[in-house]
Parts: C-alpha cells; structure tokens; sequence
C-alpha cells in the first residue's frame, strides 16, 4: 500500500515537473522569437516615424510618417543617386523570374534524362552533379570575372541568367524524388501511343513533378532574389537604372549624405517586405523542403 | 511478322535522348563553372596589375603564405588577417548556432512536453533565412549605429535600461560603438549570422531527429534513462552524419561569408577587423584596371578551394557511419565466400 502511494506520488511529482519543464520551454521559445521578429519590427515601424523621431527614442508603435518617408525616398535628390525602387524591383524580378525557370525546368530535363535513359556516361555525369554541388561560387569567381570580361559579358544580365541551367542540387533532388515516385511504366506507355521523347517529358514527366517542381522553384526564387554578391561583381559600371534591388540597398549603407533615417529604413522594408509576405503564404512548403533537404544524409 | 517487328522496336536505342537531354546542364556547366574554376588556376599563375598576361609560376602563392619582398609582406599580412578573421567569425557563429539549434530541435521534437504552438515557432525561426542578407546587413547597420546625438535602435535601447548614460546638458550619449569597435562589431556580425542561420539548422536537425526509430526512444523511457543519457546515448550519436552534413555545409558557408562583413561598415572601406578571405579576393579582382590583383585574387581562391576541399574530406572521414563500412565489408565478403563456393560447387558436380 505504502509502495503503491510511493509510486503514484512519484508520478504527480514527474508529471508536475514535465509541466513547469514546459512552461519555462515555452517561455524560452517565445523570447527566440520574439528575437527573431524585433529587428524586422522595428524596420517596419521606423519606416513610418519621421527622422527627428527615430534619432530620438525607439517605439514599437507605428507613426504617421510613411507618406512623407516615401516622397523624401522618391524625391530627394541624394536618395536618388543611389536608390531606384522601381527600376530596383523590375531588373530583380526579371532576373529572378528568367534564373527560376531555367532551374526548374534544365534539372528537372536532367534529372529525367538521367533516370529514364540507359547510357554510357549515365553514371559518371551523376557523380560529376554531386561532386559540383560542393564547389562554392566564390571559389571560382575571379576566374568567372576574368572570363566575362574576356568574351564581353560584364555589365550584362546574361552571367546572372545563364548560369541557372546548371544547378547541380536541383538535379540532385529532383532525380531522388523521380526515383521514388516515377515509374518507368508511364514513358513505355507513352511511347507505344507514339508519343515522342520530349513531349513525354513535357506533357507526363512535368506534371507529374509539380510537387518537386514547386518546392525547388521557391528556394531558386529566394536565391536570386537575396543574391548580392554576382550581381555586385557582374555588374561593375551600370547606371543606377540597371541594377538590382538588393545593390540599391546596400548602396545605402555608406552613403553620409542621405540624413533621413526614416527613408533609409523605408527603402530597407521595402527590398524586405515582400518575399515576407511571400514566406507567409508558402510557409509550409518551404519548411518541408528544408526538412526533406535533412533527411538526404 | 511480328517478330520481325519486335525486333526492330527493340533495336531502336534511346541512349541518345538521354545524351540531349543532360546537355545543356553540361554545357552551361563546363563554360560557366568549370571553365572559370580552371580559369581561376590560369589567373592564379599570372601576374598582377599591369603584366596580368605574364606568367610568374608560383610567385603569387609564395607572396600570399610566406611573404617576401615589401609589397608582398602586406599581401601576405593581410591574407593571414583575413583567414584568422574568417576563422574567428565563423566559429562564433557556429558554436552558438549549433547549441542554440540542437537544443531547440531536442526540445522541440521530444513527445512528453506540451509546447503550445510549435509550428508557429518553427515558422517564425526559419524566417531571416529568407531575408535579403545584404538588406539585413544595412538594416543591422542603422539599428546599430552610434552617433553620439544620433544613436541607433539598440543603443538608445540600452540607454533606457540603464546601460549606455545619457549626458542631459550635452544631449550626448555614451554609446557602445557596436560598428568601429573591433570585438563588438565582430560580435554582432557573430549575431547576425546566428540569427539568420540557426532556424535553418533547426529544422534540418529536427527532421534528423524525428527520423531516428521511435522505438528507440521508447525502449530507454521503459529502463528508466533520464532525458540527459536520451541525449548523450542515443540522439546524439544517431545524429551524428546529419550533424558531419551540417558542419561541413556550415564551414563551407563560413568561409564563403561576404555579404554582412562586406557591408557591416560606415566609412567608405570595409573594416579590417571584419575581412573575411572572400572580401579579400572579391576586393583584390574588383580593383581598377592598372591596379588590379588578379594573380593575388587567383592563388587565393585556388587555396580557399583546396582548404574547402580538406575540411570537407576531414568531416566525412571523421563522420563516416562505422557501423555500416564495417556492415558492408562483411556483406562483401559473405558474398566473396558464396560464390566461391557456388564455383567449387558448380565444378565439383560438373
């Protein structure tokens, strides 16, 4: 009797102390996020208070400002020397737009050239895809610089474009998602209705990748769109008209000249806000994708 | 007739198809990224500034490792600087990250605690990954940012809980200068690039975690193990190639950092205490024409690549899954016996 009391006071103890682990987890786990969110809370809302403001006291209440923050981003002639919103969003979505299609749709050809054909060199092109995917970008950007200059292509968008063909992660997921779900069966199938190779690719092979598709055509769009670094090497001497967005950003940073915090935290939120937006609606895909990315080890 | 037919169906090859459809990843592949990587050895060979197209063998690599002459004394300093920069900025982002991950992805992924609202958590994490690193890097900039009149976000923060003083009759405040001071700018560079990585790494972790077999867990809960021996004597060690992945992704990135060091700055050229090895070479190519350092840009790159590829072979090697080379070198030799003995006996009964 005495033991069974031991044992059931035992529980209530360890039951109780799951509880107060968990409360004191949850409130650790809130202060993560609450760190998480601050910085990008404070951009936003010091996008809206006027400059004398923002120098004076920190508040997390939003101001009245953003329309004057916005004409003084648009009209001051200093801002304008280094920041274009409008020219800033158009050449980063073109580029942004062109790359993510020619992700998606080489490697998802090569992946399917890969898994649906017997060849020679089948083996050895997929070892070169794995091996590829180790080398960083700024391991071979001073030859990359140096060629461009060479056959004339600095100062131009084809470096930033091209290239996207060949993303050897891609190819890498998309051929381990066709060796799980695609069945050799359907291009038979195909090819006895007398459908030729490439329009079994586009009309079976497509569609049925969508899932995969999709996933790896949000991660080449954030890519693109957060790089910083080719562009910024590609495009050495364009006017401000032809850059992209997150150069205008960064050529904010040094710039003395422009003495209104308010806009500077505007043209910031900005290059910022959308792919937020964008997250909060794609959220779960993407959380996937980067789980899925963990289990291929 | 119909045989006739089959024949010829089965004599129609597809291997071509399969050759065109892997050959633009291959073309762009070889001009793009292989050709500028062996590029970058050619560049590496040749001289600097004004005699770029004259060949000088390994002078540039003698300049960067052991120094020589007096301008090659400072291209050697520096890139020493730089390495020792990158080192120190990367292992205090990761340290950090690692134990602030894993402890979350432990926590996040263990059955017993109610954590109310996981998947918000998970979601608010991962966010700064997906910010523009060169718009975090300026926002940072104006949160920190300490003019004396005119301080930024975090030191007027500070000033309100007591930390940083306020002179009332001068309006002057005794800032912390999170940007020109050496440690402190290095410390928030450390922060920037745990905030933006350590969601990232969370759920790689946790997707790590949640795979391992369940019954596992359940097996040390019935023989009474404490969550801390749950950890040491089953998570980690099954966690172990997931965590060589991470680390090696990890250093790779490291040493790549370019955007935040490369913009967390005020004056008109990067501070020297935050020259990370890929600001160093980006700097050295991007130089005027006559004042260029291709060469030096070069042999630095081609060193970054080979310590890139020693680090990565050091991690697997260390990393590398024991059990299951030792598993398969016994399955190897099983199979070795077997048709040994297959043999014999094919030769024996014939």
């Amino acid at each position: 009797m005495s033991k069974m009391k031991d044992t059931y006071g035992e529980q209530k103890s360890y039951t109780k102390s799951l509880k107060t682990k968990s409360i004191i987890l949850t409130v650790w786990f809130i202060i993560l996020a609450i760190i998480c969110l601050l910085p990008i809370y404070i951009l936003i809302i010091n996008a809206t208070r006027s400059h004398a403001e923002i120098s004076q006291s920190v508040s997390l209440i939003p101001g009245t400002n953003l329309v004057k923050n916005f004409k003084a981003m648009t009209g001051d002639p200093n801002f304008k020397l280094s920041y274009d919103a409008f020219n800033g969003y158009k050449n980063s979505i073109f580029i942004t737009v062109c790359s993510t299609i020619l992700t998606v749709f080489f490697s998802a050809l090569t992946a399917y050239g890969m898994h649906v054909y017997d060849f020679k060199l089948k083996e050895i092109s997929y070892t070169i895809v794995l091996l590829v995917m180790m080398i960083p970008m700024q391991v071979v950007s001073a030859g990359f610089v140096s060629f461009m200059a060479s056959i004339h292509l600095t100062n131009t968008y084809w470096p930033l474009i091209i290239p996207a063909v060949a993303a050897p992660s891609v190819v890498y997921f998309m051929r381990s998602y066709m060796q799980s779900s695609f069945s050799m069966a359907i291009v038979e199938a195909a090819r006895i209705d007398g459908c030729s190779e490439f329009r079994t690719f586009i009309s079976i092979a497509i569609p049925m990748m969508k899932p995969a598709i999709a996933v790896q055509a949000i991660f080449a769009f954030i890519a693109s769109w957060n790089n910083f670094y080719t562009p910024n090497m590609i495009l050495i001497s364009v006017p401000l008209k032809n850059k992209t967005l997150p150069m205008m950003v960064a050529a904010l940073q040094a710039s003395d000249k422009i003495a209104n915090y308010g806009a500077i935290y505007l043209a910031i939120a900005l290059s910022i806000v959308p792919i937020v937006i964008a997250y909060v609606f794609l959220s779960k895909f993407i959380i996937a994708g980067v789980a899925l990315g963990g289990v291929k080890e | 007739m119909a045989s006739a037919a089959q024949r010829r169906i089965k004599s129609i090859s597809y291997a071509k198809y399969g050759y065109i459809f892997i050959l633009p990843f291959f073309l762009v592949y070889f001009l793009f990224q292989l050709w500028p990587l062996i590029n970058t050895f050619i560049v590496s060979f040749h001289g600097n500034g004004n005699d770029i197209d004259s060949f000088v063998g390994l002078e540039n690599y003698k300049a960067l490792l052991f120094g020589g002459d007096k301008r090659q004394d400072v291209i050697h300093d520096k890139f020493v600087h730089s390495l020792g920069n990158t080192i120190i900025l990367w292992v205090g982002n990761f340290v950090p990250q690692i134990a602030l991950s894993l402890s979350c992805a432990v926590f996040f992924t263990e059955a017993n605690l109610k954590i109310p609202g996981k998947e918000f958590f998970k979601i608010v994490m991962y966010l700064p990954n997906i910010i523009t690193a060169a718009s975090v890097a300026v926002l940072f900039l104006q949160l920190c940012g300490q003019s004396e009149s005119t301080p930024g976000a975090i030191n007027l923060l500070l000033s309100k809980i007591g930390i940083v003083d306020y002179d009332a009759t001068s309006k002057k405040y005794d800032v912390i200068p999170f940007v020109e001071g050496t440690v402190q700018a290095r410390v928030v560079v450390m922060f920037i690039q745990t905030w933006l990585w350590f969601g990232n790494t969370m759920i790689m972790l946790m997707s790590g975690i949640q795979g391992i077999n369940p019954s596992l867990f359940e097996a040390a809960s019935i023989d009474g193990a404490t969550a801390g021996q749950v950890f040491l004597k089953i998570t980690l060690p099954l966690l172990s190639p997931i965590m060589s992945y991470t680390l090696v992704t990890s250093m790779i990135g490291g040493l790549q950092m370019f955007d935040i060091p490369f913009l967390f700055h005020k004056t008109t050229t990067v501070n020297d205490e935050l020259k990370t090895i890929a600001v160093l070479i980006y700097e050295y190519f991007h130089a005027q024409e006559s004042n260029n350092k291709m060469g030096y840009a070069g042999a630095a790159s081609v060193l970054l690549f080979f310590i890139t590829l020693v680090l990565g072979c050091i991690a697997f090697y260390m990393s590398r899954d024991k059990d299951a080379i030792a598993k398969k070198k016994q399955r190897k030799k099983m199979a070795k016996q077997l048709k040994m003995e297959s043999k014999q006996f094919g030769g024996f009964s014939i």
